[in-house]
């Protein structure tokens, strides 16, 4: 009985599951850009690079879902928007540690790069149907089917939880994460101490990219669950910004990204009970948040706490 | 110095961004030409379909292309056709190369956002060109001779599929997912509603809007939080009914079909669906411009319309789930679309806020330009049209 009409209860249970199900590519493309942040370099083409990840993942769980299996396909397709997430990462990474050359432009440029391949080569994958991911069933305690499919989740979505704390613990306690803050904070003094920027800027650059590559398999193959041109309506560039409202701080990269999640299912969870005064505004609330948050952060004035010293500096 | 720094710095920004602008305005390829059966020494019409996304999206853009399809089999007719082009300046360059480099004298420009300004625009610059929009903005009135407009009454199919989804239902409440609150839309809503309620009278459409034609993840997520209220049939009426029927399809309920034929995405849950059946309406225009009637000339109408029985859409076949019932009653009423006796919007007939639209006794037939201006929703929805 209780599956028949939630009510206003149906509405938490749907931003709940909203949360759970939209945040996966906040998070991994947020956690992608604080990793190449925390070194001084910005790439905000990652979200180019999503909608490449999210393709790669989708082709390659297609194509080989006669080979393998429509198990083990999705997963290998995974590893292939890392793979490209990686391949794009080091395109970005040359190209911005090029002398006078400035990063956000080659950003830019990345995201029409990352979204025109994508799309050229994704044509023909805009039809069929990808095996995808598994999910795990966290709700089975539940005889409620609304609240069985909010608890539907994906093993990314945990590799991601579990990612921002590991991260945290990267940066503060070990010497490879003392030597990528080094490099973003103080690039005098990383040289002084032997490290070659580049070398570092390059690796992070790399690793955050393949992160954003796997954020965008999450998309294909997880929820929505397709690949179309439109799948990530902006959510690469959102991500991007939400690293700066998180302070370049992974475990607020985390609750940013759910924040985010959760902002995108509101407006459709609010109309399903009736609401729908100020439509407009619950569908635009994602994007009024990054707007917002900029306005409040970037003063010219004052440097924000938690900042890369050196971050978008020419090198 | 500090200034002349950030000023130079603050231009290479900015003429970065532009550069990125730019180039991603003309990064589409050009047209692709599709096959030219120039066969005898007539010179073959050119036709260029233009559509706003891909074109096997499963939805509009992917009937759009079929209808191309289906025109380009006739030996007389040429046809270039682009895909994903937004309606921005840049549906104006792509019209303009067709004209300019592939020689069309006939556009198709399918998507509802190319008309204004876009359209009007080229149609003064070229004004041998005949331009055809899918859709009802054409007034006689205001806009150049040299467009015309073209659309068919699928909310005949939406009907339809409203007696089977009102049939099937359990809870009693059915869910509409729209892209935008515009009077195709808003018909497409009404009639499946009032299909719905035709049988069971006391049936509800939760209408749910996306704000734009297409939102994969805001359509997934409408799908899901209808499937938590309750909402055992789901329809849509976006560009590409993927997702939802996807969705639908994971949570177990039904759903009906828009545009094209989905029931391959959803095997268990796809009950029937409003498809459009465009390369009959293509080929009969192009017979026309053949036979040397044009727009401007007055040959063909500028308004074309057509239901069912003129063969602009089609029904997906009943699904598994359809019972017999359902199944009668679906086909009794597409008998009466079929032999044109169907009056969908026939008095009294109220809207959503309990105002009275049509009087009792009087009736709007399909062919009534009072139901393009339609900006209400039908007693039985729960949603708005405005924000």
């Amino acid at each position: 009985m209780a599956s028949e009409a939630l009510g206003s209860v149906g509405v938490f249970v749907a931003i709940l599951g909203g949360t759970l199900r939209g945040s996966v590519p906040f998070l991994f493309v947020s956690l992608g850009e604080c990793l190449t942040e925390k070194s001084g370099k910005i790439n905000l083409g990652l979200e180019g690079t999503l909608l490449t990840g999210a393709m790669s993942a989708y082709a390659v769980s297609f194509l080989l879902q006669g080979k393998l299996g429509s198990g083990l396909a999705p997963w290998i397709g995974v590893m292939a928007s890392g793979l490209a997430g990686l391949c794009l990462g080091f395109i970005h990474a040359w190209l911005s540690q090029q002398r006078r050359v400035n990063d956000i432009a080659v950003g830019i440029a990345m995201i029409i790069f990352g979204s025109g391949v994508a799309f050229f080569l994704g044509k023909s994958f805009i039809q069929p149907k990808a095996p995808q991911l598994p999910t795990l069933d966290l709700g089975f305690w539940s005889t409620v089917p609304a609240v069985q499919s909010a608890l539907k989740i994906s093993p990314l979505f945990l590799f991601g939880m579990a990612l921002a704390p590991v991260m945290h613990w990267f940066f503060r306690s070990t010497r490879w994460g003392l030597i990528v803050r080094a490099v973003g904070d103080s690039p005098d003094a990383a040289l002084a101490m032997g490290i070659s920027i580049p070398k570092v800027r390059m690796i992070s650059i790399m690793v955050g990219s393949l992160f954003a590559g796997i954020g965008g398999s999450g998309l294909s193959l997880y929820y929505p669950g397709i690949w179309s041109e439109n799948i990530s309506s902006g959510q690469g560039l959102m991500a991007v910004a939400l690293v700066i409202f998180a302070r370049w701080n992974p475990i607020q990269c985390l609750w940013a990204s759910l924040f985010f999640g959760g902002a995108q299912a509101l407006g459709p969870a609010l109309q399903a009970v009736g609401i729908d005064q100020g439509r407009y505004l619950f569908n635009a609330i994602p994007y009024l948040l990054t707007l917002v948050i900029m306005v409040l952060t970037c003063s010219p004035r004052k440097t924000l706490t938690g900042a890369p010293g050196a971050l978008g500096e020419k090198s | 110095m500090e200034f002349r720094i950030r000023r130079r710095r603050f231009i290479q920004l900015g003429s970065g961004v532009m550069i990125a602008t730019v180039a991603h305005a003309c990064s589409p390829s050009s047209p692709e030409a599709g096959e030219s059966p120039s066969t005898s020494g007539e010179k073959p019409i050119t036709m260029g379909f233009i559509y706003v996304g891909p074109k096997d999206d499963y939805g509009y853009n992917q009937a759009h292309a079929e209808g191309k399809e289906g025109a380009s089999k006739l030996s007389f007719v040429k046809t270039v056709d682009q895909a994903s082009v937004p309606e921005t300046n840049e549906v104006q360059e792509v019209m303009r190369s067709m004209i300019e480099k592939d020689g069309a004298t006939v556009l198709f420009p399918t998507s509802f956002g190319y008309f204004d300004p876009h359209i009007l625009k080229l149609a003064k610059e070229y004004p041998d060109v005949q331009f055809f929009h899918c859709g009802g903005l054409y007034q006689a009135d205001k806009h150049p001779k040299n467009v015309g407009s073209y659309f068919g009454y699928i909310d005949e199919g939406q009907y339809i599929a409203g007696i089977v989804a009102g049939l099937t239902t359990k809870t009693g409440k059915l869910g509409f997912i729209a892209a935008k609150p515009i009077p195709q839309v808003l018909r497409n809503i009404n009639s499946y509603t009032l299909g719905a309620r035709s049988v069971k009278p006391d049936v509800k459409t939760q209408l749910i809007i996306t704000g734009n034609w297409s939102e994969p993840v805001k359509e997934a997520e409408a799908a899901n939080s209808m499937a938590d209220q309750g909402v055992d049939v789901i329809t849509c009426h976006v560009d590409s009914p993927k997702v939802v029927m996807e969705t639908a399809e994971k949570r177990g309920i039904f759903c009906t079909g828009y545009h094209a034929n989905q029931s391959a995405l959803a095997p268990k849950g796809y009950l029937t669906g409003a498809e459009w059946n465009w390369s009959g309406i293509y080929s009969s225009y192009a017979e026309k411009i053949k036979a040397g009637q044009t727009l401007m000339n007055g040959g063909i109408p500028h308004l074309l319309r057509g239901g069912l029985k003129d063969g602009y859409l089609t029904i997906s076949a009943y699904g598994s789930q359809v019972s017999d019932a359902a199944k009668k009653a679906a086909d009794a009423a597409k008998e009466k679309f079929l032999a044109g006796t169907m009056v969908v919007y026939k008095g009294e007939l109220k809207d959503n806020q309990g105002k009275v639209i049509i009087p009792a006794g009087k009736e709007q037939l399909q062919q009534d330009p009072e139901l393009e201006k339609m900006d209400w929703l039908v007693e039985g929805v729960i949603g708005s049209t405005g924000v």
